[in-house]
């Protein structure tokens, strides 16, 4: 239950985020869903032991983080708690993998724990981008993109439905977890038949509202198309945005430019 | 059972997003001919409540793994194959753009594994053809838990080939197909009881949805009590049960990989072929397909540069420019956060 809260309530949260007016809230939310579209194949591409070529990739997060005044910690402890999957799939890959790939000195370190490091800088550069599309975009935006770029309006709909719905949900949820602590003096282990309960309570409490949510919209004119507030243009500013950070994956992919800098640096020393 | 990004490779992901896509046209196609009003909001919140319950994982006993709720036979049953198949895409696409669970490039992969399988074969070959038009109790229970399972079987099947096509992971087909499917047959069986339960309760508490699900009704549903009740009950159950078992263990999927990734060690890197050939070759190979246990040949092509190359050297140089490159992205970062805060004040 307490994972379900978190989870939830780190949804409402990223919601917030995308309200902000910053230049990369203001680009249009196609040109943000096609680059990190471009990003994440780029990255996901790279060989199984590439780590030197995967860092420079961590220029696009930090550029949007810092251009959409997004909150970094938060960002980082949103990737941690998805972390635990790929890390237990990763971390096998020592175990299994022990040829010695790579000699630090007296240190030789094995090809499994250079491909479970690749691993796990994939993982945070694929999860913060999805992460940075919504916080800096909103998942309406993202849904009315999906819809002008050729997705079906009915599942584009649904999506947006089935998140309006979890918040309904979440909110139903915590005032009800809420209520039951005030009331038990912070009692552990909530019951079995507590629990049940509370379950079968929010669900018929949230039926109950979206049908009631579903009759508004109808008597507020809602005739199955979602209005967006911000219409689309597809400005200058937003193809720029999209080409150059596709050229730029495309020059990190094929050149590993850490290598390139640290042989030119060690030349320089020598 | 959802795929990761980790796990795949552009063209097994494109692959299947071209698939997944093409299902949910045509699936949104055949809705919208005969879209009943009142469904928008109950796919809606059928969505939310599938989501909450596959939150919830339960302990599959002796095995010391543990998965969650599929949910597309509920919904296909409830649905019928178009809707339920458009619910569903709906739940992973949340569950990858806001807990990663998956990712968005494999996110084609979940769809079809978890979407397809349920709602386009198992639903209409399956539970159809038992439990027919005329439903009895034993009918249900037998029909949901043969597709169910089947369902399973097909999606454990489908991140096999998914992952072996891929190459990412060292696998051998065969033991990782004797690992995935005992595995996913127990948790069918699990979700085919589960499901039944669900479907046999909102048949006595509402027939008619039952039974117009395959092809959707003309026919207003007026009043959602007798089914909001049946759902609501099984929430109470559900939660009650699955909250029992619900562990922290992991699920199916990373229980098998656990016990297949590869034993073979790799070969020492090999001295591969140079020239101006490999070279363009590795250029050219934007979307390499990757083959797992010969990493050094593709990396060959790289010649001096190749990271997985034993030499004190390269290793030196490497780490020098991954802390300049890190370095220089902090700075960026620092300094564009700095330049567009003062812009505001």
């Amino acid at each position: 239950m307490g994972k379900i809260e978190s989870a939830l309530l780190n949804i409402g949260y990223l919601e917030t985020l995308s309200y902000q007016q910053t230049p990369l809230h203001r680009l249009d939310p196609r040109a943000k869903l096609l680059t990190t579209l471009v990003f994440i194949v780029a990255v996901v591409s790279c060989g199984k032991y590439e780590i030197t070529g995967l860092l420079p990739f961590i220029i696009y997060p930090v550029v949007l983080i810092a251009v959409g005044n997004l909150p970094p910690g938060y960002l980082a402890r949103k990737i941690l708690l998805a972390a635990p999957f790929a890390f237990f799939i990763g971390i096998f890959n020592p175990l299994l993998d022990r040829a010695v790939l790579v000699q630090l000195g007296p240190v030789g370190i094995s090809g499994g724990w250079v491909s479970f490091a690749s691993i796990m800088l994939r993982f945070v550069l694929t999860v913060s981008a999805a992460l940075i599309l919504i916080a800096g975009t909103g998942l309406n935006a993202v849904c009315l993109a999906l819809e002008k770029m050729g997705a079906p309006r009915s599942f584009v709909m649904q999506v947006l439905f089935l998140y309006r719905y979890i918040f309904v949900l979440t909110d139903e949820a915590l005032r009800l977890v809420r209520a039951r602590a005030l009331r038990s003096f912070q009692g552990r282990g909530m019951g079995f038949k507590v629990f049940s309960y509370m379950i079968g309570q929010l669900l018929l409490r949230t039926l109950d509202r979206a049908h009631r949510i579903h009759l508004a919209m109808l008597s507020r004119g809602f005739e199955g198309k979602i209005h967006l507030i911000r219409p689309l243009h597809l400005r200058s500013q937003d193809v720029a945005f999209f080409l150059g950070w596709s050229a730029l994956f495309v020059l990190m992919r094929w050149y590993n430019i850490p290598l390139l800098l640290g042989n030119a640096a060690a030349g320089l020393i020598r | 059972m959802h795929m990761a990004d980790a796990l795949i490779s552009p063209a097994v992901g494109g692959t299947l997003w071209a698939a997944a896509a093409g299902l949910t046209a045509f699936s949104a196609r055949k809705l919208k001919k005969n879209l009943d009003e009142h469904k928008v909001p109950m796919m809606g919140v059928l969505g939310a409540f599938i989501f909450a319950a596959q939150m919830i994982n339960f302990t599959i006993p002796a095995t010391g793994s543990s998965g969650h709720l599929g949910g597309g036979m509920i919904l296909a049953i409830l649905l019928g194959p178009y809707a339920a198949f458009l619910v569903m895409a709906s739940v992973l696409t949340i569950q990858a753009l806001f807990f990663a669970d998956g990712g968005l490039l494999a996110l084609g992969c979940n769809i079809f594994n978890l979407g397809f399988f349920p709602c386009f074969i198992a639903y209409p070959l399956i539970y159809r053809k038992i439990v027919g038009a005329r439903p009895t109790q034993g009918r249900i229970l037998l029909g949901a838990m043969a597709a169910a399972i089947l369902g399973l079987q097909l999606g454990a099947l489908g991140v096999v080939l998914e992952t072996w096509f891929a190459g990412v992971a060292e696998l051998s087909l065969s033991t990782f197909l004797l690992l995935m499917l005992p595995i996913h047959l127990a948790i069918g069986i699990v979700e085919g009881l589960i499901t039944a339960a669900v479907v046999s309760f909102v048949w006595k508490a509402h027939p008619a949805i039952l039974t117009q699900a395959p092809h959707p009704p003309a026919v207003r549903v007026h009043s959602h009590k007798p089914l909001l009740l049946g759902l609501a009950l099984f929430a109470v159950v559900a939660g009650g049960m699955l909250c029992w078992f619900a562990s922290t263990h992991p699920d199916g999927l990373e229980w098998s990989l656990k016990g297949v990734t590869g034993r073979e060690e790799l070969a020492g890197p090999k001295e591969g072929v140079h020239g101006v050939m490999a070279w363009i070759q590795e250029k050219l190979a934007f979307l390499p397909d990757y083959d797992f246990r010969k990493p050094e040949e593709e990396k060959a092509g790289q010649k001096e540069e190749s990271w997985p190359e034993v030499s004190p050297g390269k290793s030196l140089a490497g780490i020098l420019g991954a802390a300049m490159t890190l370095l220089l992205a902090g700075v960026i970062g620092f300094g564009l956060r700095r330049y567009y805060s003062h812009g505001k004040g």
